[in-house]
């Protein structure tokens, strides 16, 4: 019987010649990431384990960007943990402030992920990854400490959703707006415990960048995965980054899903979501004149070059509206440099929007960025839960960066044209 | 065991259960205060060692932060019962020995305040307050192991003292 390229991955990590869901197996991880936030514990439970040696550090990638630069001392002081841990380990896949980024923007970018791969990361949004081709799911500390001491973990084998996206898009409505209106179709456990695996002609002609928002996205219908296998585009990127004989994998046209939805967007709209769920996938028109305090754009989801492009058109010469702020979020260091070569970086900084470093920052509510009480923002983040960004009788709504970028200079939400 | 009852609806996300403002500690001390805070401000001044959390679907929903369940537990609760568990918040509950338990038909027939009696050796779930009594899906015989085990942090001791 065929397989799918979740089953493919776990069959090869787990030394076995084929699974099917619902198996539960032992399987080589190769890549481990960790955060500022998560690893601290992650040591703590590793020393409780009596481990002494992680198994292979090169596994290991350890990334500051949640709370970073430290927001207080008890920040200051995760991180500092996991840079000792990173030196006393031997682990050179270490990233320090200045020139790190969002996790899901170094992973791929710093060549750590390939097609196949099967990656762990104690970040619920390791899921990106699957745009690659790779199995990358989301796991907690005490699972993070079992890998770095084994190099392997448990894994149920999920089952697998095959999304087909077809049709032509809209002016405006891009990747974010698909993966909205998807999980609103879905419903935030549409994919509980399952993999989505995306097809289509809309992926087959997507950038990287627009793959990975939506790749990104999955935890949001509960997946362990969003996978997308490895094409032409996908080679160009692993090329352009280091990586030049991947060894992609497909699924069996035998493969076995629980489940088969098309798409067809020609007839998308931009999407919001409102608070206080992705699931709550509205056209945008719809909430038009919805007043803003902040919008943000940036993230793991959105803060790419495409994203900031986009969003620099929308712009032009336009002025952000005086009762709203709008923070930029370069998702990596090189990212920011490229917002700077480009020029972007002087349309944000002259329409009034504040360029932060990269950071998980109020995409969490932890800092540079938090709302206070009743505040309203418009976010091209992934989450909008109840307290998420700041006090909990804040309100966040979801978009893409076109839609963004508009309501910014609206003061409230609106279209862009 | 036997509780009182705090019910909650549908996806009770790792966000309300502890706010990344907390999540700059991972200590029972510091995250156990905060449980549940913004979805129930009284929460925590109101539940006692043993009581019991019921809940709807997708529970745990969100971010991966083990800071979720240490909370829940560290405040007293000894398990949880909900339709679905999101599946991060499902490991991490196994691996730090907060005891939780999937019955959809429980969830339906016990409410707030209510007092529940629950055996986690064979998944019985007893409304002590009126009639009911439900059985849990048992967990797949791997996780029964890891569980068994004592955590998956006893299961790694173990291994790596065999190898060595």
């Amino acid at each position: 019987m065929g397989m799918t390229i979740a089953e493919k991955i776990l069959a090869d990590k787990g030394g076995r010649a084929s699974v099917s869901p619902g198996d539960l197996l032992f399987a080589n991880v190769d890549r481990i990431l960790g955060t500022d936030v998560t690893c601290s514990l992650s040591i703590q439970v590793f020393n409780e384990m009596g481990a002494t040696k992680v198994h292979d550090p090169d596994k290991l990638v350890l990334v500051n960007d949640h709370f970073v630069p430290a927001k207080d001392i008890k920040a200051a002081q995760l991180s500092k943990n996991m840079r000792e841990f990173a030196a006393a380990q031997g682990v050179e896949n270490y990233f320090e402030v200045g020139r790190s980024g969002i996790c899901h923007a170094i992973l791929p970018d710093k060549g750590f992920v390939e097609p196949g791969f099967l990656i762990v990361g104690a970040d619920s949004h390791t899921c990106t990854h699957g745009a690659i081709g790779a199995l990358a799911t989301g796991i907690g500390s005490t699972d993070m400490s079992a890998a770095w001491a084994l190099g392997e973990l448990w894994f149920r084998v999920p089952e697998t959703i095959r999304i087909e996206i077809t049709g032509t898009l809209q002016p405006f409505v891009g990747p974010k707006d698909i993966i909205i209106h998807i999980i609103g179709k879905l419903g935030v456990e549409g994919a509980l415990y399952k993999v989505l695996e995306f097809h289509g002609p809309v992926i087959d002609s997507m950038s990287m960048d627009g793959r990975f928002t939506i790749s990104n996205m999955a935890i949001e219908a509960g997946a362990k995965s969003g996978i997308m296998a490895a094409d032409d585009i996908t080679l160009d990127y692993l090329r352009s980054v280091g990586i030049d004989r991947p060894q992609p994998f497909d699924s069996d046209p035998d493969a076995v899903y629980s489940d088969t939805i098309t798409f067809d967007i020609s007839q998308l709209k931009p999407q919001v979501a409102k608070p206080y769920l992705p699931s709550n996938a509205v056209d945008a028109e719809s909430v038009i004149g919805t007043h803003l305090d902040q919008v943000v754009i940036g993230s793991c989801t959105n803060g790419r070059m495409e994203d900031f492009q986009m969003a620099a058109n929308v712009l032009g010469d336009r002025s952000v509206h005086p009762h709203t702020r709008l923070l930029i979020i370069p998702s990596s260091q090189d990212i920011y440099l490229e917002l700077i070569n480009s020029g972007l970086a002087s349309i944000f900084v002259k329409a009034g929007a504040t360029i932060t470093p990269p950071t998980c920052g109020p995409c969490i509510g932890g800092h540079m960025g938090v709302l206070a009480e009743n505040e309203v923002g418009l976010y091209t983040t992934n989450r909008n839960f109840v307290g998420r960004n700041g006090h909990p009788d804040s309100k966040v709504y979801l978009s893409g960066p076109a839609v963004a970028a508009a309501s910014a200079v609206a003061g409230e939400i609106c279209l862009p044209d | 065991m036997e509780g009182r009852v705090f019910k909650y609806g549908d996806n009770v996300d790792t966000d309300v259960i502890i706010p990344a403002r907390y999540c700059t500690g991972f200590t029972v001390a510091e995250l156990a205060p905060h449980a549940l805070e913004d979805l129930d401000a009284t929460f925590v001044e109101r539940v006692k060692p043993g009581d019991i959390i019921v809940a709807g679907r997708n529970f745990g929903c969100g971010s991966s932060r083990e800071n979720a369940p240490i909370a829940i537990k560290g405040a007293g609760v000894a398990c949880v019962i909900a339709s679905s568990f999101a599946r991060i918040f499902y490991r991490n509950s196994i691996n730090i020995g907060l005891p939780i338990l999937e019955c959809e038909e429980a969830v339906a027939g016990i409410e707030d305040g209510e007092q529940v009696r629950i055996n986690l050796d064979d998944g019985t779930i007893e409304n002590m307050s009126r009639s009911g009594k439900w059985q849990a899906a048992p967990f797949p015989e791997g996780i029964q192991e890891i569980i068994r085990m004592g955590g998956l942090a006893e299961y790694v001791k173990r291994r790596l003292a065999d190898d060595s």
